[in-house]
Order: structure tokens, then C-alpha cells, then sequence
């Protein structure tokens, strides 16, 4: 009986990116313990972004195992493959954004980067954790290095509070999980995704019980992806960070999470859909519309840029709304899109902001169009792209959760969304009128030009938008295969 | 690929191109001119296949975009006796944009020629898709440079004029963008002909409901960007801010998306829809037609009253469109020419009066025509153009609508009629104040037409008149095009299931 539980050989495959990461995360704290204290820390970015590089590489190895590890803990499928390999480009995206941001700041450390390797473990086991115990455990490896993250910077006032915030709100939201947990595991008799279902599906179990159990997953889920009425702790969040350190909390943990969210709404509570879809529609509506007209009043980019990481989360709802196979794919290749474009925006935010960022108001991006113009280009190409005007990424990830939403009839809520991304053309054209309209200002005048990583970072989104505008056929190939195994 | 592809890419790689250009030279002006030109005679190609029969498409690219399961988009243009004018219009216009933009664009030129080439590109696509997904794309991808353009070279509150143009008409694209969607989830394509021909055989058929609410997405969008009272109020800001060559652009050819759209789409996408609120939109047509003359009758800025002209104009197009005539699409399609090269003309003028002046409020202005006797005589012809004098263009388009009108209910074309009067007050009236008269502060710099800027001018009043002397040369394939329209308009509206479905399309004349 005990054998069951000893790992095959090809289980270890199955982990292997999380292995690498966390190897190799552990590998640049000793490195940095031995290295001599006037030494420059640059150099463990870049075994940072090696480790990235390889545990890439181990994803598409284990993608060629498919199959579950570790006696049904973790499974790797298409779905989660895709999910490892997009928190995996948005952790070497966010460290080329942080070497010269952390160099400006003379706070290059090796923790800082093995904080992001642990986080993006953690984002990878949720990407394909097949049981709720392993979504917990993923969860909270991916939250914990992300509230040391977020208040990394400890001299920084606002970094404190950003990280105080996120923290004691993070932790109430994962006590909802936890509880939502153990009322499945009384309900049901189970953490595998597969085997609640099936006992739900039997029928035999009180549904207004497992109503509220998946009722207190939804508020531990939904906090993580910032939906309203939890979404209060984000723009403070975001704000306050270091702008690498927002780019990468909005774009990987939230694509995890919400990875996870799908997975269990999708997999575990499939067989009470109907019950649970008017509550994804309302959250869908309102965040949609709170995240857009909240952004509005805004004059912090980051901020602003935080409130529309809250309506780009009701997009990416209005998908689960549809509860279907389009819907799933839709969302996975919106939240690709939305990664790229929000990376790149806040990329080119951290670039203006100068040290101890000064410059983060909307008025300070006045005239980069003269001074910069190709740093001017690229943030458009990410504003156009979050507006969703066509050739971008942005524009198809809207246009396949909308299509998804219409197959599913929820004609209202299509029309309600798509009069929302017009009114968050309003707040985002602010940036565009400052770049190319206005004469530069302070911020503008003093700039230096971009480090060489921040520039391929800037380079690599852009394109990445770009690819995904104009040939978006592959991805999305790949996001509808996967979703088909939703049955 | 076929000439229409070069046609439609040779303006996207000239973007390219002049994106790499060196920033401080002539190269970018040379470069974008040598591009819109090379388009206008590669677009000159497609008027013998398409003119042929102008019922039927030619020069017709179909290849797949994506193919995503459950999502096939296929890049599907083509070219009829309606959309053929308007690819011409634009190649022809373009030029003349790159070639006063030299003189009128003082600052970062490269980047005004690559948004001129991007805007030729977007306008293309708009006129020849014939897959509605494709269409929305080149909407869009023709409203950014535009708004750069204006919000970037503008003057005063350029910035929120910009703004305004860009929400407006999002707002407008969102709505047809849920339409197209909608389409899609009941009918399973977003290919137009497709589309065409399954409502022909039977194979698909609409229900009035649903109809109306695709009609009603789809003529937010084309109802912002014509404008039609009372979605019109972000365009006399707009062209009044935006420099003038993106004013030219934005009155001679950017004002007939919306109106093609309507008579491409509406009428036969969602005819029952366009039938139930003809009435209604006519009425709207009507207002606008009175209220845009009474508002130009008292402005005092030039640009402001062509401004209020256009929005008069265009309510005459929408007016014949939505008559369900003969006469009336005839002279739609005819005035959307007419209307561009008359429109333009006057803005090209204006803008040279600008340059001259440095303003345009009329009574800075005052017996210019002692000064500059051949800028004021290039002035009159364009502007009695515009007020559709017989012999020139704008009276033909005219004719046939307020004939269409007529047609479809006298009083229409009696109120529509008033517009036409008030249009020769409101233009004569302006050209008297501003070209008559005492001669105001006499400056050195106002000088009249040099022989560069009488270049564009020459081709375009040539126009003028041969579009109203000699009908013959482009209304055989109009008229053949949009009886093939209205046909496919009245069978769906009736639900009549053909019995043997004519193919909408010709083999690919390569």
C-alpha cells in the first residue's frame, strides 16, 4: 500500500521546472553569502533569468510526459503547461525589467531574485495543481515571496504600506480558501480536483452546503485576482511597490491564480455551474465597471494602471461567465495579451520614474514622444493594446472573450463590456495626449537613456503584443486545444 | 496576391520605410510621396476589372487569417462599382495630403508622413473588406494615426479635441464590434459575400429582432463617423483643431467610411432593420441637413463653417442611402465623390489662407481676392462645387437624391431642398466677407498661389468638372453596383428565398 506513494522517476520529471527554480533560488542566496560584500550583484540576475531560461526548457520537456505526479497532486497537461510557461516569461521579463531599475535604487540583492524564483515555484504548482492541498500549498509559497516583494524596497515608505496591505489582506483572503477547503474535504471526502466532482456529481451531497463551500473559494480566489468587492487592496498595492515588482504582481500571480480559479470552478463545481455563473456575472459587471470609472479620477500611472488591472480582471471573468471550452481559451489567451502589454507599460513607467520614483503622475510622461520617440512608440503600441484597438494582442483576447460570452448568450454583458473598454479609452489616451501632445516636462528633460535590459524587455512585450495581434492563430491554437480537455 | 494587395500594402510598407528614414531631411516627404503615388497608379489597374461588371467583385484576395477552431477569419477583400470610387478617391487624395503636408507640417515631418501612409492603409482596408472582421480591424487601424495626427500638430485645445473624436467614435465601433459578434454566434462567419449568399439561398435567415439590434450596433459606429445629428458634436472641434492636411483627410475621405458603411452593411446585412428605422433616420438626415447650414450661416471661423457644410452634405448622402432608390444610392455614391473632392478642395484653400494669415476667422480676412486673384477664382470653383452648381460635381450627386427622395416621399426632398438654398447663403455669404471688400492690414507675406501650390488644385477642379459634364464615365458600374444592393436589400427585407441564388463573385481576374 505504502509503495503507491513512492515517486516514479518520471514524477520528478513532471516537477521538473519547480525543481530548477527552487535549486537554483537557493544556489544565488549561497552564492550571494559567499560572494565578498562590495561585489556587484548583477550577476545573479542573470543566473536569475538562466534559471528562467532552463526551467522553460524543463516545462517543454515535462509537457512531452503529460500526465499526473506524485500520486495525483500535480498533473501536467496542455492547460497547465501553458500557464508554467506564460509565469515563466513574465518572471524573465520582470528580472530584465529589475536589473538596471535595482541598479538605479542601489538595492541590487541576490534575495530579491530568488524571491522571484520562489514566487514563480509557487505560480507553477498552482498552474498545475490537481488537488486543493497543493493549490494551497502553491498559493502560499507564490503570496509569501510576493509580500516580501512588495515591500522590498524597506526604506520606502510607501513599499511598507504596499506590503503591509497586500500581506494582512492576503492572509484573510487564504483563510476563506482554507476554510472553502476544508468544507469540500467534509463534503465530499476529497482534495482532488477530479473526485469532488465526482461526488458532486452524484448529487447525493446538500447543495446549498457546497454552495457555500465554492461560494468561500471564490473570495479566496477572487481576492488573489483583485474582482470586485475584493479588489480595495490593489491600486494601494501596486502603487506603492517598486515598478517591477507591480508589473510582475499583476501580471504572473494573477495569471496563476486565475489559472487555479478556472481549473477549480471549471473542473470541481462544473456539475452546479448554473448556480455559480450569476455570481461570476455580477463580480464580472461590477469590476468591469468599478476598476474602469475608479481609473478614471486617476492622475498616478501606476495607480491608474492598477485600477485597470482591476477591469482587465472583469474581462478575464466575463470568459469564466461563459463557462465553456471558448471561454477558457478566450481567458488564456487574454491573460497572455494582458501580461505582455501590462509589463511593458509599467516597464516604461519605471523608466521614467528616476530614483525613489519621483516621476509617476501622468503629467510627467509630457513630450517622451520628442525626447524618446521610440520609448514613446513602444508604450503606445501597450496603451493601444489595453484599449484593445485591432493588431494588438489586447484587441483579440477582448474580441475571444466577447465571442465566448455571445456563444454562451450573455448578450448584456457583452454589450455592457464592450461600452466599458470605450470608457477606459478615455483614461488611457491620457498617456497617449501626455507622450505626443504635450511639451516635455522635468521628467522628460533629465531622462537617461534605458538600460539594455530594460530595453529588450520593452522590445520583447511589444513585439510579443504585436505577434499576438497580428498572428494570434498559434497561441490561440494551442489555449483551444488545451481548454477542449474541460469537459 | 493580386494589384490589390499591392494597392492596399504598398501604403503599409512606405510606413516602414519612412519609420527608418533619417529624421532630419527631405527623405521622409520624397519617400511618402513616391509611396502614395506608386499606389495611386498601382489603383488605377483596378478600375477596368471592376468597372467591367460593378456588380460583381474583382481583384479579390481571399486567404485565412487564423484558424483557430470555432474561429476562422479570412482576409477577404475586393472591389465593386461602389468601392472602386472610393479607393480612387483615397489614392488620389493621398498624394495631394503628402505634397501640402511639406509646407503645412512644420515639425517632425517623418512622423506625420508614416501616420499619413498608416491612415492610407486603415482607409483601404475600410473600403475593400468584404469579411466584416477584417472591416472593423482597418476601422480602427484608420482612427489612431488620425487622432495622433490631430492631437499631436493640432492647434489650441487639439489635446481634448483629439480626445473627443477618439472616445466618440470607440464608442460608436464598440457597439458595431458586439453586432459583428452577435452575427458571428448566429450565423457562424464573418465573410460578407458568405453571408450574402446564405441569406440568398435560405440558409440563414434573420429574424426582425434580431435584425433591428444588429442594425442598431452597426449604425452607431457609421452614424458617429458621417456624423448624423446629434452624434455630430466632436466634429467641428476636431476639424477646426487638426492641422490641415489631416482636416483635408478627415472631410475628403474619412467622412465616407461611415457613409459606406451604411450603404454596404446596413442596407443589406440587417435590411429589415434599415426598413423599420428608414423613417427615422431620414428625419435625422433632414435635421442635420437644415441645422448644419443654420449653424455654418453664423459662424465666423472658415474652417468652422466648411465644417458645418460637410455635416449638411453628408445628411444628404444618408437621406438618399436610406431612400431605398435607385436615384438615391446613385447619387449617395456619386456625392461621396463629389463631396470629396469638393470638400477637400475648399480645405486645401482654407488651409492656404491659414498659412498666409496665420488665422481664420473671416473678419481677419477682407478683399483677398485684390491680393491673390488666383487663390480667390480656385476658391469660387470649389466653392460653387460645393454648392452644386450645374457643371460641376456636387449637382449631379444632388440631383439624384433629392430625385431619390422625391421618389420615396415628396416632403423628405422638399425639407432636404431648404439645405441646398441655405448652402449657397451660408458659402457666398463667407466668400464676400472674406474675398470682397476692403483690404485688411496688407501684409508682405500674402501672396497669392505659387505654381506648387496650384498643383494639387489643378487635378482636383478637373474633377470637379468632369464629374458633373461627364456622368457617363462612372455611373454605369455605380448604378449596376447598387441595383445589385438594393435588390439583395428588398429580397431580404421580403424574405424572399431566390430560387437560384446568382453568385456574388467573379473568379479572381488576375
Amino acid at each position: 500500500m505504502f509503495a503507491n506513494f513512492m515517486p516514479e522517476s518520471v514524477d520528478y520529471l513532471r516537477f521538473l521546472p519547480e525543481i530548477l527554480l527552487s535549486v537554483f533560488g537557493i544556489v544565488i542566496m549561497l552564492l550571494e553569502a559567499l560572494m565578498p560584500a562590495r561585489a556587484k550583484r548583477t550577476s545573479l540576475g542573470g543566473v536569475a533569468f538562466v534559471a528562467i531560461v532552463l526551467a522553460f526548457l524543463g516545462n517543454m520537456w515535462a509537457a512531452s510526459h503529460p500526465g499526473p505526479a506524485f500520486s495525483n497532486m500535480i498533473a501536467v497537461d496542455s492547460y497547465g503547461t501553458f500557464f508554467r510557461g506564460l509565469v515563466l516569461v513574465v518572471g524573465a521579463l520582470c528580472i530584465l525589467n529589475s536589473l538596471g531599475y535595482m541598479e538605479r535604487e542601489k538595492a541590487q540583492s541576490g534575495e530579491y531574485y530568488a524571491l522571484i524564483l520562489f514566487s514563480i515555484v509557487g505560480q507553477c504548482v498552482l498552474a498545475t495543481a490537481a488537488d486543493l492541498l497543493m493549490v494551497f500549498i502553491g498559493l502560499e509559497i507564490s503570496s509569501i515571496a510576493t509580500y516580501i516583494l512588495a515591500g522590498y524596497l524597506r526604506d520606502d515608505r510607501r513599499n511598507n504600506e504596499s506590503a503591509l496591505k497586500y500581506f494582512l489582506l492576503g492572509s484573510f483572503a487564504t483563510a476563506f480558501l482554507l476554510y472553502g477547503i476544508a468544507w469540500i474535504y467534509g463534503l465530499t471526502g476529497s482534495t482532488n480536483l477530479e473526485q469532488i466532482r465526482s461526488a458532486l456529481d452524484q448529487g447525493s451531497r446538500s447543495t446549498l452546503l457546497a454552495g457555500l463551500a465554492a461560494a468561500f473559494l471564490f473570495v479566496g480566489f477572487a481576492f488573489k485576482v483583485s474582482v470586485v468587492p475584493f479588489q480595495i487592496w490593489a491600486p494601494d498595492v501596486y502603487q506603492g511597490a517598486a515598478s517591477p515588482v507591480s508589473a510582475f504582481m499583476s501580471a504572473g500571480p494573477k495569471a496563476a491564480a486565475f489559472a487555479v480559479f478556472f481549473r477549480v470552478f471549471m473542473v470541481s463545481f462544473r456539475p452546479m455551474n448554473a448556480r455559480w455563473v450569476w455570481l461570476v456575472w455580477g463580480c464580472a459587471l461590477l469590476t468591469m465597471i468599478i476598476g474602469n470609472f475608479a481609473a478614471l479620477l486617476q492622475t498616478n500611472v501606476k495607480r491608474m494602471l492598477g485600477y485597470s488591472s482591476i477591469a482587465h480582471a472583469g474581462y478575464v471573468l466575463v470568459a469564466l461567465a461563459a463557462s465553456s471550452q471558448i471561454g477558457i481559451a478566450a481567458a488564456m489567451f487574454y491573460l497572455a495579451a494582458y501580461a505582455l502589454m501590462n509589463i511593458g507599460a509599467f516597464a516604461v513607467v519605471s523608466h521614467i520614474a528616476a530614483r525613489n520614483e519621483r516621476f509617476v503622475r501622468i503629467e510627467d510622461l509630457a513630450g517622451l514622444g520628442r525626447r524618446e520617440p521610440v520609448t514613446a512608440a513602444l508604450l503606445a503600441i501597450f496603451v493601444f493594446s489595453l484599449i484593445g484597438v485591432p493588431l494588438t494582442g489586447g484587441f483579440f483576447g477582448k474580441f475571444y472573450v466577447f465571442q465566448a460570452a455571445l456563444n454562451s448568450h450573455l448578450v448584456w454583458l457583452t454589450v455592457i463590456g464592450l461600452i466599458n473598454s470605450a470608457i477606459a479609452a478615455y483614461y488611457y489616451l491620457k498617456i497617449i495626449v501626455a507622450i505626443y501632445m504635450k511639451d516635455p516636462g522635468e521628467a522628460v528633460e533629465q531622462l537617461p537613456p534605458p538600460a539594455i535590459s530594460l530595453r529588450i524587455a520593452i522590445w520583447a512585450s511589444a513585439l510579443g503584443v504585436l505577434i499576438l495581434g497580428v498572428f494570434p492563430g498559434t497561441l490561440l491554437s494551442i489555449a483551444t486545444s488545451s481548454a477542449a480537455m474541460f469537459r | 496576391m493580386n494589384l490589390l494587395g499591392l494597392v492596399l500594402f504598398l501604403p503599409l510598407i512606405g510606413f516602414f520605410v519612412v519609420l527608418f528614414a533619417p529624421r532630419e531631411s527631405k527623405a521622409p516627404y520624397y519617400l511618402a510621396l513616391l509611396a502614395t503615388v506608386a499606389t495611386f497608379l498601382a489603383s488605377l489597374g483596378l478600375v477596368a476589372p471592376a468597372t467591367a461588371n460593378g456588380a460583381q467583385f474583382s481583384s479579390v484576395i481571399n486567404t485565412l487569417w487564423t484558424n483557430a477552431p470555432g474561429m476562422q477569419i479570412h482576409f477577404h477583400l475586393g472591389v465593386d462599382g461602389i468601392n472602386i470610387w472610393l479607393v480612387l478617391l483615397t489614392t488620389f487624395l493621398l498624394p495631394i495630403g503628402v505634397w501640402i503636408s511639406d509646407s503645412m507640417i512644420r515639425e517632425r515631418q517623418k512622423t506625420f508622413f508614416a501616420l499619413l501612409l498608416l491612415f492610407e492603409f486603415g482607409l483601404l482596408g475600410v473600403f475593400t473588406a468584404l469579411d466584416l472582421f477584417v472591416f472593423y480591424v482597418f476601422w480602427e487601424v484608420a482612427l489612431v494615426p488620425m487622432y495622433i495626427m490631430v492631437g499631436s500638430w493640432g492647434k489650441g485645445l487639439r489635446g481634448p479635441a483629439a480626445v473627443k473624436f477618439f472616445v466618440y467614435t470607440m464608442f460608436g465601433s464598440v457597439l458595431m464590434l458586439a453586432s459583428i459578434l452577435y452575427l458571428h454566434s448566429i450565423t457562424g462567419t464573418f465573410d460578407y459575400v458568405e453571408l450574402m449568399n446564405s441569406l440568398n439561398t435560405g440558409a440563414v435567415t434573420l429574424l426582425p429582432s434580431q435584425q433591428l439590434l444588429l442594425f442598431l450596433g452597426f449604425f452607431a459606429a457609421f452614424a458617429v463617423k458621417v456624423p448624423i445629428f446629434p452624434l455630430h458634436t466632436w466634429l467641428p472641434n476636431t476639424y477646426t483643431q487638426a492641422p490641415a492636411p489631416a482636416t483635408f483627410l478627415l472631410a475628403a475621405v474619412m467622412s465616407k467610411m461611415g457613409a459606406y458603411g451604411l450603404l454596404r452593411f446596413c442596407l443589406t446585412l440587417t435590411s429589415s432593420g434599415a426598413h423599420t428605422c428608414a423613417a427615422w433616420v431620414n428625419v435625422l438626415a433632414i435635421i442635420g441637413i437644415i441645422y448644419g447650414a443654420l449653424l455654418a450661416l453664423v459662424q465666423t471661423n472658415i474652417k468652422r463653417l466648411i465644417a458645418y457644410s460637410s455635416i449638411s452634405h453628408l445628411g444628404f448622402i444618408v437621406l438618399g442611402i436610406f431612400t431605398f432608390r435607385q436615384q438615391g444610392a446613385d447619387g449617395a455614391v456619386y456625392q461621396m465623390l463629389a463631396h470629396g473632392i469638393s470638400t477637400g478642395a475648399l480645405f486645401v484653400l482654407a488651409g492656404y489662407l491659414e498659412q498666409r494669415r496665420g488665422s481664420l476667422e473671416i473678419s481677419d480676412f477682407g478683399g483677398v481676392a485684390n491680393i491673390a486673384p488666383g487663390l480667390s477664382t480656385a476658391f469660387m470653383i470649389a466653392l460653387l462645387a460645393s454648392i452644386g452648381l450645374p457643371t460641376l460635381c456636387n449637382f449631379v450627386g444632388e440631383f439624384l437624391l433629392l430625385q431619390g427622395a422625391a421618389l420615396a416621399k415628396f416632403s423628405w426632398a422638399a425639407w432636404a431642398a431648404i439645405g441646398v438654398v441655405l448652402s449657397a447663403a451660408y458659402m457666398l455669404w463667407m466668400y464676400q466677407r472674406t474675398f470682397f471688400g476692403k483690404v485688411t492690414e496688407h501684409s508682405p507675406r500674402f501672396t497669392d498661389l505659387s505654381l506648387r501650390d496650384w498643383a494639387p488644385l489643378l487635378p482636383m477642379i478637373a474633377l470637379m468638372v468632369w464629374l458633373g459634364v461627364y456622368t457617363q464615365s462612372f455611373m454605369p458600374p455605380i448604378s449596376s453596383a447598387t441595383s445589385r444592393l438594393l435588390e439583395q436589400t428588398n429580397m431580404n427585407n421580403q424574405y424572399q428565398v431566390l430560387a437560384k441564388p446568382a453568385p456574388m463573385e467573379v473568379a479572381d481576374v488576375r
